[in-house]
Formats: C-alpha cells, structure tokens, sequence
C-alpha cells in the first residue's frame, strides 16, 4: 500500500502566517502563489541549487522544486571547486538564486518578488510522496569531495515532527521562528524552513547576523518567539553584552554549547535553552536542556545501538542505520550521554582519550571563555615519535601556568598541551567549527612569535 | 611617564590616520592575524579577498568595535556596502559614529 501523501506546509487556511519580513507578514495564499509562480518557470533539469539568502525566498524555492518534482542540492560551500563537484554529482543542475552578484557557474535562475497572481479563492494545498527525494545534503566530507546524502520528503516530515513536539512555545498560536543559521545547512535546514512549514509556525526572512541585528530582528516579529542558533552566535551575544527583547526558546546545535554558556544564557535572557543533537547524515535526534541536564533525550521511535564500540543510530526518521561520530554512552532506551567524538580519538604514548573529552576539561576550567586542543601535525611534534597535544586557549584572567595546573588536575599529564597557547579568541567558522588549517596556521604564527613555546 | 602613556590629545583623535592604525592593530590582535598592522592595505577589502576575513571574523571585530569605540554594526545598515570596503571606509565609518 501506497503511504499516504503529506502536505507541504500545515498552516491552517489561507489567511495564516507563513513568514514575515521586515514587519510584515507574508500568509498562507501568497506563499502559495509564490510557490506555484516559481515551480512553472524553473528550467528543465531536475537539481536546484537554491542558494537564496533571503529564508523566505530559499523556502518558496525549495516547495517551487517539491511541487515540480525537483530535487534541492544544498552544499556546505559555495567554493567554485565545490560547485565543479557538484556540477559533476548533477550535470543538469541549475542554481536559483536572489543576488544579483552571483557568480556561480551555473545557470542561473533569478528570484523574483511578488510577481505571482494572488488568484482566486481556491485553496488546495499540495501533497507530497513520502518517497519523492527532496534534497541531497551535502557533508564536506574527508577527502575533500562534497558528500551527498539523500533526503526524502517523508523523514524530513518525520524528523521536524519529532524536533516541533520538543519546542514548546510551537503550541501556541502564531509562533515566530528567527534563525541566525543559513537554510542550506542541515541544522538551518530542518529548524528554519522545515520546522515552521510543518509546525504551522512562521518563519523569519532575515538572517541577523550582527548582535545588534539578532535583537532588532526578533523585536520586530511577535510573541511567541523561538531564535534558531549557534554557539558561536550566543558567545557573541553575551561577549556583546547587549539587551534582548523578550525571547520565548532559543535552541542551539552544530557544535558543542559548554553548559556554563548555557547557564549564561538561561539567567541573562530569562529563557529556556534547547540543544539539539544531530548529523547531516541522521537529521536531529535528541535534545536537552544543556543548563540543567547532562543527559539527552533521544526522539521517538529512534534507536541507538553499540556495536563493537561504534554507536549506531536507526528507527524513526533515520533512513538507515547511521554510525554516529560520538562516543555516546546509553542511559536507557531513550537517553544518552556524549563523551565526545569518535573521530577526535587521540593516542599518546599508548594512552587514549578524545580531542572533545579534552576540550570539555578545558572548557570547564574556570575563568576559561574558549579553548579548544588539536594535535600538531607541524614538523615540532614529532620528536622522539611522539604526537604531542597543543591547545588554543581564551581566558583573559589567566595565565598559561594556572591554566596547566587547573588541567593537570583534571587530565593525564600526556595530554598536556605543548604549547599552550593564549589567544582572544578562535577561529571559528559559521557554523561554530575549528577548521583545521586555521589552527595550524595560529600554531604556525606563534611558533615565529614565541619561538620559546616550542622548545 | 613615557610619552605612550599619555591620554591622546583631541588632534590625535581626530586624525583619521591614527584611527586607521590603531584600528588596524586592533584587528590584527583581536583576529591573530599573521600581518603587523601596517602591512594592511588600507585601500583593500576586508572582507573575502584583500584581508581575506570571514564572516566570523567580522562579528569578532564588530565586538572589538563597539567595545572600544561604542560603535554598534547592524547588518542592515545601508552604509555597510562600503563600511568593510577597505581598513580606510572602516575607519572612517568608526570615526563617524563613535561614543567613546
């Protein structure tokens, strides 16, 4: 038997709100207008890269493609090199895009705003196959070649069900949902365009960047409120020190959120703070309220399993059975704990620990803002045969000394970082990650700067 | 006292080269860049190519400024075209704006 097809937004007439930009809102009959105009003139191929940056626009484009049987490519760069990977993953891609300047080479669809007729008073809104692939996903992957992983209109559906029934403030009526995370990422993805069109919530168009501009755009949508965001975003908040306007759930993911920071957040803001748990490849899987518990509760129906040491994921909306990158440890069928992840494994003269087990140590030292430890791969770790640990330190009241006694005490004396070096801050990318040549290149500076660190 | 220790008179604040060094001696601490201060183009971009900044370290350095010099950057604002133009547009931007 055939499933039963699914709707692709839940609003609940024409008259209800889809999205608001810049005060005003945008309802139910002229995003569906919007999505029709659009779907009838794409061009024949059947990949879209949707790299609109307006959130409206970018989700107009992605139910544009459903409705037209199209499958949205979303890669995590726009590097020409990854496009040429894309263009060969999909040589009859075309790119949609709402910048003027864009320079993909592709070809290029332009979005046009208000262009579609509003229409009649015939409301039918469209359904959707379980089945019909909607999206490829891609990872950067290992060895350079973006990685694609499929995504079926029916486990998105499935996977931001799941994620709506955690966030409370949904419930309510009207709910606005702010993202400082890009759509065409995994997280932005399901938070910012697949949660409101299936939560009945409404979404926000901008992407604020700035502090200031975080708390302008949620003083200009209405309560009840949810701000989609990063680590990175929240450290910035709090460095900026900067007055919120009421906020109703703020839900954080792609990288670790030390629970001092979200303790931080809870008190300064007066507001719950979620954290999710996910992969592109698994989707979101669980959450917890990092502030107060240190346990996360695992979404219905989805499954985790150890196998020889590698905890794999299955059930619910994971399309397959995924091997996680984390070292997890079960609490029950419907909890776990992260210990870090798998692939940060280190091994030292024999012992074994993890860059993220590590990084949790760091971090918990007290008057410690941000710090992260990475294994050198500079010609001065390799004496003796001997990878040694160095590690990237924010913590303006400190000094070098007292932070290796502080670490001394909490981890064995073969991971002690070699240099341990004091910085502002880390170079974090978007999405709250440490790429991996950007620390070299710190270790590299300082190793002319400081050349008595690395004796 | 040293002659550094002194307050900066109200020219030296005003002079918009000063201003453009120190901003950019700023950014080269507060972002760890490999370049000394004065070898920033002040005409070249910030932001991509020229510096070649990312949008994390435009956030970082819109925390030093507004720390600073209690200039507050909003995304939105119409100048911000040619704000990260150059060192030489931001500085005068700063400039412009400052409180403190």
């Amino acid at each position: 038997m055939k499933p039963e097809s699914l709707p692709l937004f839940t609003h609940e007439g024409p008259d209800a709100i889809v999205a608001w930009r810049d005060h005003r809102p945008i309802d139910a009959r002229r995003f569906l207008a919007d999505v029709h105009e659009l779907s009838q003139r794409l061009p024949a191929g059947r990949h879209v890269l949707n790299l609109c940056i307006d959130r409206y626009r970018f989700t107009v484009g992605f139910a544009a493609s459903l409705v037209a049987g199209k499958c949205s490519l979303l890669p995590p760069a726009q590097a020409p090199e990854v496009i040429r990977q894309l263009h060969a993953f999909a040589p009859d891609a075309f790119c949609l895009t709402d910048d003027a300047d864009c320079t993909i080479e592709l070809p290029l669809l332009f979005y046009r705003d208000g262009v579609a007729d509003i229409g009649g008073d015939d409301w039918v809104v469209p359904r959707i196959d379980p089945a019909q692939l909607a999206a490829y996903i891609f990872t950067s992957g290992s060895t350079g070649a973006p990685v694609p992983h499929r995504k079926t209109w029916g486990r998105l559906v499935r996977c931001v069900q799941f994620e709506a029934a955690q966030l409370a403030p949904l419930r309510r009526r009207g709910c606005a949902i702010l993202g400082t995370v890009p759509p065409q990422h995994m997280y932005g993805f399901e938070s910012t365009v697949m949660l409101p069109l299936q939560s009945g919530a409404a979404l926000g168009a901008a992407r604020p960047f700035f502090p200031a501009d975080i708390a302008a755009e949620l003083d200009r949508l209405p309560r009840p409120r949810v701000l989609i965001t990063t680590p990175v975003h929240l450290r910035s908040l709090v460095a900026a020190d900067i007055a919120l306007p009421a906020v109703d759930l703020i839900v954080s993911a792609t990288a670790m959120l030390p629970a001092a920071l979200a303790r931080e957040v809870e008190h300064r803001y007066a507001v719950p703070l979620l954290e999710i748990y996910g992969s592109t490849e698994t989707g979101e899987i669980a959450a917890r309220r990092t502030a107060l518990e240190e346990q996360w509760r695992l979404w219905p129906e989805v499954r985790l399993e150890i196998i020889e040491g590698r905890c794999w994921a299955q059930g619910g909306h994971v399309e397959q059975a995924t091997a996680l990158a984390d070292e997890i440890e079960l609490r029950g069928p419907d909890r776990f704990v992260l210990h870090g992840r798998t692939a940060d494994l280190v091994n030292i003269a024999g012992k074994r620990s993890s860059l993220s087990y590590l990084n949790h140590q760091l971090n918990g030292i007290p008057g410690v803002i941000d710090g992260a430890f990475f294994v050198r791969e500079d010609e001065h770790n390799s004496v003796a045969g001997v990878s040694r640990l160095a590690a990237l330190v924010v913590a303006p009241g400190l000094d070098a000394a007292q932070i290796l006694t502080q670490l001394r005490d909490r981890i064995d004396p073969v991971f002690l970082p070699r240099p341990l070096l004091q910085v502002e801050s880390l170079p974090r990318n978007e999405t709250g990650k440490l790429p991996r040549q950007m620390l070299h290149a710190l270790v590299a500076q300082a190793a002319v700067r400081e050349p008595h660190l690395f004796a | 006292m040293s002659e550094q220790s002194l307050p900066q008179s109200t020219a030296e604040r005003a002079d918009p080269l000063v201003l453009e060094r120190e901003i950019a001696r700023l950014i080269v601490q507060g972002l760890n860049l490999p370049n000394a201060p004065e070898q920033i183009d002040p005409e070249s971009p910030l932001y991509g190519e020229g510096l070649g900044l990312d949008s994390i370290d435009i956030l970082e350095i819109a925390l030093i400024v507004s720390k600073q010099y209690g200039v507050v950057l909003r995304a939105d604002d119409q100048e911000n075209e040619h704000i990260f133009r150059s060192l030489r547009h931001f500085a005068r931007y700063v400039a412009a704006h400052r409180s403190k």
